[in-house]
């Protein structure tokens, strides 16, 4: 099986002469079509940088970035336009309200990556708007608003559908329900699996609450000082985590289960032993 | 109760010193300059030395609830009816100057965003021993022996350093902790944590929620958590009170409200840990 989204040794440095600081130590991650992948890792892990370094937001230093086949990392100016304008891959933000255009009415926010690569007439792109709002469950009636008079779920949806109306073939959402209340984050979580199934999209779920990971992904990648220390089955991850950071993680989460909560003396005892890792030489 | 009027005064006695609530809301009502209520009649109790949580979504009412019993409402925002009691003094019926004065010494709250509650430009020790001179009327040096350990006691590691660092060079959960030994200086009775680890990562979530807890034991603190993350408070409270639309729609032992919740919302935030949260995974490994 072909990965979706294939990344190899991948390293990411920001800012330049002395402060140039290196963000991503050589990572590996893949994700297949019609898999969730949760990426997982405190603030300041790299998992953002990863993300962006995907789109080709920020330069890979070395390593590549492969989707759907396709070397992306090396991308440049035209080629790189070409490649976003293509659609393949396409970003959720955590807060919709800051990355939607509020000057923009949802029905221009949908239609416009369908709009910039040409070759629609008026009535298509009317149809694609109505028929992307119906796929993420927005009432048609919202279309002619503004992002300022939604909601956060309804804008969280508007986000995701201007995404998917380019029909990508990998999702990349960074913390896209972290600002929402829990009755919004169920259907928004419910909207990404129903997009995995009917439209065998690759998603990545990135995020620093592994709690929230629990009923949607597949797999989990944990990203710990910019390397991957685990990967495995959201069950593995939860049930029988091997490194000391996803032991800790795991330990760390609340919840409302029966089971005595995990004793705090392990997670003393953890929290020393990952203090104790030198991150990377 | 009807026993022997001798008997029942020393029962009583006894029973109360026990069971009165530290802190009592009695049909808290609190409306917008527009006259909206946002706060429609919310009673409840906290029972001294214990962990009472809030929990519900924005716009439910649990902050305003804690703000008004802090005497702190925004602006345009009042309290139209109501009781809150805190011990044997009636708050609600207090003026300003008084209600600010119970402020550190006798109740005392941490909030979501500890950097913004800091001066970027002074040290953390500096403000730490401000509030220690102001409130407990120490004198600089004694002020700054006891800033220190006080950053020792909240879990802070070499806090000679931490004392003398800015804002900017701490990392959130060492600023809540900072927050948090601010806030208990003063040796207040409750402490209100409101959202206190919600933007902390999940380790160190676990960590100012373990601090919590000891002060609890330690100390005897009262605590009144809000949080929207029903988790949270099923991990540190005994007592849980759900809120929606401005109203009290579910209360009682947490334990209790987990296993059998009684009204809708409760059981769709229930749901909501059930279908996308750890739990999920943990329930499916423990039925193997």
């Amino acid at each position: 099986m072909t990965a979706l989204l294939d990344v190899t040794g991948l390293h990411v440095a920001l800012g330049r002469g002395r402060g140039r600081t290196e963000i991503l130590h050589g990572v590996d991650l893949t994700v297949a079509p019609g898999e969730i992948v949760g990426l997982i890792g405190e603030t300041g892990s790299g998992k953002t940088t990863l993300a962006r370094a995907v789109l080709g937001l920020v330069r890979a230093h070395s390593g590549s970035i492969a989707i759907d086949g396709r070397e992306v990392s090396g991308l440049r100016r035209s080629a790189l336009r070409a490649f976003r304008r293509g659609g393949a891959a396409q970003y959720v933000f955590q807060d919709p309200l800051r990355s939607l255009d509020p000057e923009r009415t949802v029905f221009d926010t949908l239609i416009e990556g369908l709009a910039v690569r040409g070759g629609h007439s008026r009535a298509e792109l009317r149809e694609a708007a109505r028929e992307v709002a119906r796929l993420v469950s927005l009432p048609p009636g919202l279309l002619p608003r503004h992002p300022g008079e939604l909601s956060g779920g309804q804008r969280q949806r508007v986000a995701i559908a201007r995404a998917v109306a380019v029909d990508p073939r990998l999702l990349i959402c960074d913390e896209p329900v972290s600002a929402l209340d829990a009755s919004t984050r169920i259907t928004i979580l419910e909207l990404l699996l129903r997009l995995r199934e009917t439209r065998d999209l690759g998603v990545l779920l990135i995020t620093h609450d592994l709690g929230s990971l629990g009923g949607v992904a597949d797999r989990v990648v944990v990203l710990y000082h910019g390397q991957v220390v685990e990967t495995g089955t959201t069950e593995e991850i939860f049930l029988a985590p091997r490194h000391p950071y996803t032991r800790l993680l795991v330990t760390s989460v609340p919840s409302i289960g029966d089971a005595e909560p995990p004793d705090p003396e392990l997670r003393r005892a953890l929290r020393a032993e990952v203090r104790g890792l030198t991150a990377h030489p | 109760m009807s026993v022997s009027p001798d008997s029942a005064t020393a029962v009583r006695t006894v029973a109360d010193a026990v069971s009165e609530p530290l802190l009592s809301v009695r049909g808290l009502r609190v409306s917008v300059a527009d006259g909206t209520e946002v706060v429609r009649g919310v009673d409840l109790d906290v029972p001294r030395g214990s962990a009472v949580g809030l929990v519900g979504e924005s716009g439910s009412g649990k902050t305003l609830t804690c703000r008004a019993v802090l005497g702190l409402l925004p602006a345009g925002v009042e309290v139209t009816g109501g009781r809150i009691s805190l011990g044997d003094t009636e708050l609600t019926a207090l003026p300003a100057a008084r209600r600010a004065r119970l402020r550190g010494t006798h109740l005392a709250a941490v909030f979501q965003d500890p950097a913004s509650y800091l001066n970027p430009s002074i040290t953390v020790g500096a403000q730490l021993a401000e509030v220690l001179r102001v409130k407990v009327g120490l004198a600089r040096r004694a002020a700054r022996e006891r800033a220190v350990e006080l950053l020792h006691a909240m879990g802070l590691r070499r806090p000679e350093h931490v004392y003398a660092q800015y804002p900017f060079e701490l990392s959130g959960g060492m600023l809540q902790r900072v927050l948090i030994a601010m806030a208990i200086t003063a040796e207040p009775e409750l402490l209100i944590a409101d959202e206190a680890t919600t933007a902390l990562d999940v380790t160190v979530q676990a960590e100012v929620l373990e601090l919590l807890s000891e002060l609890c034991r330690d100390r005897g603190l009262t605590l009144m958590v809000v949080s929207h993350d029903l988790a949270v408070i099923a991990q540190l409270c005994e007592t849980v009170y759900v809120f929606r639309d401005g109203a009290v729609v579910e209360e009682g032992p947490t334990r209790r409200v987990l296993r059998g919740p009684r009204h809708p919302y409760t059981r769709e935030l229930i749901r909501d840990h059930e279908r996308f949260g750890i739990d999920r995974v943990r329930e499916q490994g423990s039925r193997r």
